[in-house]
């Protein structure tokens, strides 16, 4: 047991899992949620995950690389992480828990569900990457790293003022797991940008009820993008969150949380 | 004192750059005029043929998708120098190893140029600029492993001779290593290595007796980089023995007045603009300073020096201008601040400097200054026995 913020009620402990340390977070009271966090970890201190965490204990796993988790040289990919996560249901005794992953989490959720989805009963998708619809020249994904990080901002929110952090006044600590955070993001989804050539034709191994939610007004990944994605599982289901961008969760809390709660029960 | 004539074969010609959010990596081919970069390509040769009648040695470089460098195969350059030019070395620095991808390519390319030049060719391997990781679309997380593992596949396919080897590494696998030709020089051409900042590559490059060069820096940067390679120093018996480089923006003139002028003509390359994503991708430079960036208070490592003006950068040493008394006094002045080097690379044109004043200067440094500097000593490793730590 490393910290804790009894005010949350967090509490955060490293797990050892052959050889690699991973944090992992608890959160909560009730039955077991598993959260995967997006590459900027918003969701963490995101009213989003309060409220959830009234009706369910948390469980919120680091990737490699992220917050205090350790990230061997040899981990390079979503695909990688996935393996890692699945000892880590195993090894944390989840069995067909309801999971929900945000953008690149949304991925890694695809890529446990894919290899063995018996760790999971629901799947709630949050504006996720990982496959490539169209063609070498169509730009499915933008690509991030490319534009200015002022265009990049209006892309990824409705409303870019939500999307205002204000680094200056993070403490270094905070500031060094964003900062390595950063880092591990493009380590993991550089290239192929941000998705898995094998993922598409892995997808119709998710049997289990699936919820895709989409912002209206994602600039990164469109709701075309995720419909077209949606399609590819069988039976899932897709619901767009007006007057979001890439994070309808933190533009909409509470027509998202009506939506999760709706499907999740 | 060996000094080597520089010029990253710039393409000046382009609209006001006020109009422009970058030179690198998205400014469109349509601001490229062939008919001009003809002009250019030959005149920035004929420069090279000029600084070998002057006793200069060559250096070469590349870049890939910017109007601040049209040379984009250090090789292909390096190649024509070796056939037209006949006394000076030719380096190339260098070889962008990580973002190339593939190193045995690379080695057989210089063994070419090793044996047409019959041994003037020294080859630099770098890691590349932050901007070259998006033409290259090469993980700027993984760059530093590449560069190593890249080199050390290059050299042991040099000096491998008796039966081809496997290499199955990280990054590169090949079923059957089996260089042809092998290269002129014995064990194999001098290396370098540049850096900026990374005492773990200074060290390897130290240990592996290969020379490390730094461009445009401020001389107390200068000075801890080029320490951190003399206490590491490991003789390997390489032609050459190993040293340290420098490169200035350099530019010799009649009076003050007109080696300002020149002078300021060449800091058109700090102006060079690049949008800030393209200068600091993610895992290029240590969590450290990302923390910095985040903080506002680093924007990419060429950044700094830009802000600075001209006499600041004088007084750094980053740009050397004057006389040619003044010039060899500067360049004296850069060597014992630094505690010794062994190559100057001058950077003699850029930006519009056009070629009858770039002419001019180059002969200036090499009648007038060369003979003041090339008696300087070469440095001495400090400690050897550190680099086999």
């Amino acid at each position: 047991m490393h910290t804790s913020d009894t005010a949350l009620g967090k509490n955060t402990s490293l797990v050892r899992l052959y050889g690699l340390e991973l944090e992992v977070e608890r959160r909560g009271r009730g039955q077991p949620l598993l959260v995967l966090y997006g590459e900027e970890a918003l969701e963490l201190d995101a009213p989003v995950l309060v409220e959830l965490a009234k009706n369910y204990e948390l469980i919120i796993p680091s990737p490699p690389g992220f917050g205090a988790s350790e990230r061997p040289d040899w981990i390079e990919s979503p695909d990688d992480i996935a393996y890692i996560y699945l000892d880590l249901a195993q090894s944390l005794g989840l069995r067909a828990v309801p999971t929900i992953g945000f953008s690149f989490g949304g991925w890694l959720a695809l890529e446990m569900a894919t290899k063995d989805a018996s760790f999971c009963a629901k799947l709630v998708l949050v504006d996720p990457y990982g496959v490539k619809i169209g063609g070498p020249t169509d730009r499915d994904i933008v690509d991030p790293w490319n534009i200015h990080p002022t265009k990049a901002a209006g892309l990824k929110w409705f409303d870019p003022e939500k999307g205002k952090r204000d680094f200056g006044a993070m403490p270094e600590h905070e500031l060094t797991i964003v900062a390595r955070n950063n880092e591990s993001f493009a380590r993991f989804c550089w290239d192929p940008c941000l998705h898995n050539p094998k993922l598409m034709r892995r997808l119709h191994r998710v049997r289990v009820p699936t919820l895709f939610v989409w912002g209206e007004h994602d600039g990164i990944v469109s709701p075309d993008y995720g419909k077209a994605f949606s399609r590819k599982i069988p039976q899932a289901k897709f619901a767009i969150v007006g007057q979001a961008g890439h994070y309808p969760h933190l533009e909409q809390p509470t027509e998202f949380l009506t939506l999760v709660q709706d499907f999740l029960v | 004192m060996d000094v080597w004539h520089f010029t990253e074969m710039p393409y000046p010609h382009l609209p006001p750059l006020d109009t422009l959010s970058t030179m690198r990596v998205t400014l469109p081919s349509r601001h490229y005029d062939p008919k001009i970069g003809a002009d250019l390509y030959n005149r920035y040769l004929d420069e090279y043929m000029i600084a070998d009648d002057l006793g200069f040695h060559h250096m070469v470089n590349e870049h890939h998708q910017t109007a601040t460098c049209l040379d984009v195969a250090a090789p292909l350059s390096a190649a024509i120098l070796a056939r037209q030019t006949r006394k000076g070395r030719i380096c190339i620095l260098g070889n962008p190893i990580a973002n190339r991808g593939d190193p045995l390519r690379i080695a057989e390319e210089m063994a070419m140029i090793d044996c047409i030049s019959r041994g003037r060719l020294d080859v630099g391997f770098v890691r590349g600029v932050p901007y070259e990781i998006f033409a290259a679309n090469t993980n700027p997380t993984q760059t530093v492993e590449r560069l190593w593992e890249g080199i050390d596949l290059a050299v042991k396919a040099w000096t491998s001779h008796d039966e081809p080897f496997n290499f199955e590494g990280r990054f590169t696998r090949r079923r059957l290593v089996n260089l042809w030709p092998r290269p002129y020089q014995s064990p194999h051409p001098p290396v370098w290595i540049t850096g900026s900042s990374d005492f773990d590559s200074i060290k390897k490059a130290a240990g592996r007796g290969y020379v490390f060069a730094t461009f445009l820096q401020p001389h107390e940067k200068v000075r801890a980089l080029f320490d951190a390679y003399r206490s590491a120093y490991l003789d390997q018996g390489l032609p050459g023995g190993g040293g340290t480089a420098f490169m200035p923006l350099v530019f010799t003139g009649e009076s003050e007045d007109a080696a300002e002028a020149g002078a300021r003509e060449l800091i058109w390359y700090m102006t060079a603009k690049t949008e800030p994503q393209f200068r600091n991708p993610p895992g290029y430079v240590p969590v450290e300073l990302n923390v910095k960036a985040l903080q506002g208070a680093f924007s990419g490592r060429t950044d700094a020096m830009r802000a600075m003006g001209l006499e600041f950068q004088r007084e750094q040493g980053v740009v050397m201008y004057g006389t040619p008394d003044q010039v060899a006094k500067q360049v004296r002045r850069f060597y014992d601040r630094v505690g010794g080097f062994d190559h100057l690379l001058v950077m003699q044109q850029a930006g519009f400097l056009d070629h009858a004043r770039t002419v001019r200067s180059m002969t200036l440094f090499a009648k007038e200054v060369l003979p003041q500097i090339k008696d300087l000593a070469r440095t001495r490793p400090n400690n050897a026995k550190g680099a086999a730590e």
